[in-house]
């Protein structure tokens, strides 16, 4: 990859960043006061989108997306997060992490019947696999079950901490078709909201990314026909990890826009604001602690566009194993990791008004932790480098 | 109708501008530019017109460094149909621009053109009424409001006092103001067709026009700072510092 200008970005994918930034700026940011106050979520958002062509990135024009690359995807959700972190968590979730998912497994008939909608906006896209019970062994320690009964499946279980959960229209959900099989007897459908058995059980109260939604759902009986069975039958570990990739891939340039937003205000704060008659920024350990955001932000400016090119080469069916798997592990650790020191010395530069709950640095700074923990924990992410390193 | 929109180049409103230190101009080394937000209100309006039926082609034109392509994709991007660049790398004055677009409306013969009523980075509000002047024109300057029927144009436009309605005969000159309509967005599909779009590049020589300035920069600035306000005691006080200090009496 060639640098230029851009820090990596092609003409055309800068010109994303920059309508997404416009957007972010003019639309997303007003917004997000009262969904960090209220964990509020704005209806009209999404059809707005669907209509700018800012869904279904990654899917093909033939069924209503733009039909661009990862990287161009990238660029969008780093201008939402400048400005609305927690708007942006939404689209990732469902252009990407659920859209993208869909495309890139399911059979033709549920490709023309789901995707129009989602990349219109007028439905939402949630993606269930975490349960109460199941977190980063999601595979092994799954309890939602699905039984045939003539030509549909019953889902039986719970699904937690569902980004979207209480807005989704359309969802990607995981359940045990063969328990005995353990990780190898999972199957993915595709669940309605309407479907007679879904049931959004609770919406959750987060301590970040306030305003995009979270719930834990519910499914008693829930009855799916099998022609919204995605791939194939005790198959579905192939289409989680698969995924999982691709994920942690674009949870990156969310971060990246997160952490840009905390520099800039810093460095605004930080002229501004006197102390002993001068801009605290004519201190050198205020300086020092800009420096070394400027540094962690490039670098992870820098992951981040490595990884999503690299995911742009990954052929369909690949994916959750090799090099593709040890990248996007490593590339969001470090973004996540990063992020959590680039958002304390916000704080600090902040002082005392960093630490009130209305203030923007203060916003950014409760979105910590968040990307260390989902999309797989630190911990699971270094599990898979190591795996990788060792093995031969 | 053709209407002709001319759209610059400028620092975009959000950054933060400062004085070079040797007093030469302004430092934009590195900053974001943008289209100026007046142009951007003129092509949103002569979009609307071509939706309405009103007008059938759109004709961006633009003018200043190569770079100047990105608005006149924008500007496609947002509905117009094909670009014109007067490339040049001299810094061109508002009578130069006036001239080149005299030039570019001489050979296009547009039945409307459309400018922002000034640029954020100059704020000279002198294109449009020069071009009025180069080319005889009508000009309804500080637009808010136009509608086009009968071969003839009613302006509404903003002035000191209210509002004042002209009407102009076509073809004729309008520059915008705030409050003419607020742009919409590119959408991601129109930004990828704009690509497709013909744009042509020409220079103010092959226009026959000499780009050289007129107006000599001799130092830049920045505005003072703004002093503390003070309280007076009573009205006595008051009116003494008016008319003693501020000499407004």
């Amino acid at each position: 990859m060639a640098l230029n200008e851009h820090g990596g970005l092609t003409d055309d994918q800068q010109q994303l960043l920059d309508l997404a930034d416009k957007f972010g700026r003019e639309v997303l940011f007003p917004l997000a006061p009262k969904m960090d106050d209220e964990e509020w979520w704005p209806e009209e958002v999404f059809p707005q989108l669907g209509e700018l062509g800012l869904l279904g990135i990654t899917v093909p024009e033939q069924y209503g997306g733009a039909g661009l690359d990862m990287m161009s995807a990238g660029a969008i959700a780093q201008g939402f997060a400048r400005w609305n972190h927690a708007f942006a968590l939404s689209w990732v979730v469902h252009d990407n992490i659920m859209m993208n998912n869909l495309y890139r497994n399911a059979s033709e008939f549920i490709r023309n019947k789901y995707l129009p909608r989602l990349c219109d906006g007028s439905s939402i896209g949630a993606l269930a696999l975490t349960e109460p019970g199941s977190g980063s062994d999601a595979l092994g320690s799954m309890r939602t079950t699905a039984t045939r009964d003539g030509d549909d499946f019953l889902l039986n279980g719970t699904k937690m901490f569902i980004t979207n959960g209480p807005v989704a229209d359309v969802l990607l959900v995981y359940a045990k078709t063969d328990v005995s099989r353990g990780a190898k007897g999972i199957t993915a459908f595709v669940v309605e909201k309407d479907f007679p058995g879904f049931n959004v059980a609770q919406k959750l109260t987060k301590m970040g990314y306030r305003g995009s939604q979270t719930a834990e759902l519910v499914f008693d009986n829930c009855r799916v026909p099998a022609e919204n069975v995605v791939g194939e039958v005790n198959m579905g570990h192939k289409v989680v990890m698969s995924g999982l990739d691709f994920e942690r891939a674009i949870l990156t340039p969310m971060l990246l826009g997160i952490c840009e937003r905390a520099l800039e205000i810093s460095v605004e704060y930080s002229q501004t604001r006197k102390q002993f008659d001068q801009p605290i920024s004519s201190f050198q350990m205020v300086q020092s602690r800009l420096a070394e955001m400027y540094m962690l932000v490039e670098a992870i400016r820098s992951y981040s566009y490595r990884v999503l090119s690299l995911t742009d080469s990954v052929e369909h069916g690949e994916g959750g194993r090799g090099e593709i798997h040890m990248q996007t592990a490593a590339a969001v650790m470090f973004a996540a990791n990063n992020t959590n020191i680039i958002l304390d010395n916000a704080v600090q530069i902040h002082g005392g008004s960093g630490y009130i709950w209305e203030t923007e640095v203060n916003r950014l700074f409760r979105s910590t932790k968040l990307m260390e923990i989902g999309a797989g924990t630190t911990e699971v992410r270094k599990v898979i480098i190591a795996e990788g390193l060792l093995q031969s | 109708m053709k209407i002709l929109v001319a759209v610059k180049r400028v620092v975009d409103y959000n950054v933060k501008v400062r004085p070079k230190s040797d007093g030469t101009g302004v430092d934009i080394a590195n900053a974001k530019m943008s289209i100026n937000p007046f142009c951007e209100i003129a092509v949103e309006e002569a979009v609307r017109l071509k939706e309405k039926g009103v007008a059938t082609e759109i004709v961006a034109v633009s003018m200043g460094a190569k770079q100047s392509q990105e608005q006149i994709r924008t500007a496609m991007a947002l509905g117009a149909d094909r670009g014109i660049l007067v490339e040049s790398d001299t810094e061109l004055q508002p009578l130069t621009i006036a001239k080149c677009l005299k030039a570019i409306v001489d050979n296009e013969k547009p039945d409307l053109v459309i400018l922002g009523k000034q640029s954020i980075d100059g704020d000279n509000n002198q294109t449009g009424q020069m071009l009025g002047a180069l080319t005889g024109m009508g000009q309804g300057t500080f637009a808010s409001e136009i509608e086009i029927a009968d071969g003839k144009v009613s302006v509404i436009r903003e002035v000191d006092g209210g509002l004042q309605t002209v009407s102009l005969s076509l073809p004729a000159i309008v520059t915008t103001d705030l409050r003419l309509n607020e742009p919409r967005y590119a959408s991601l599909p129109n930004i990828m067709k704009a690509k497709k779009k013909p744009l042509d590049t020409t220079t103010p020589e092959e226009l026959g026009v000499d780009a050289s300035p007129r107006v000599q920069t001799l130092k830049v600035e920045p505005p003072a700072e703004r002093q503390a306000g003070i309280k007076v005691a009573d009205v006595a006080e008051l009116v003494d510092k008016l008319k003693n200090e501020a000499k407004v009496f």
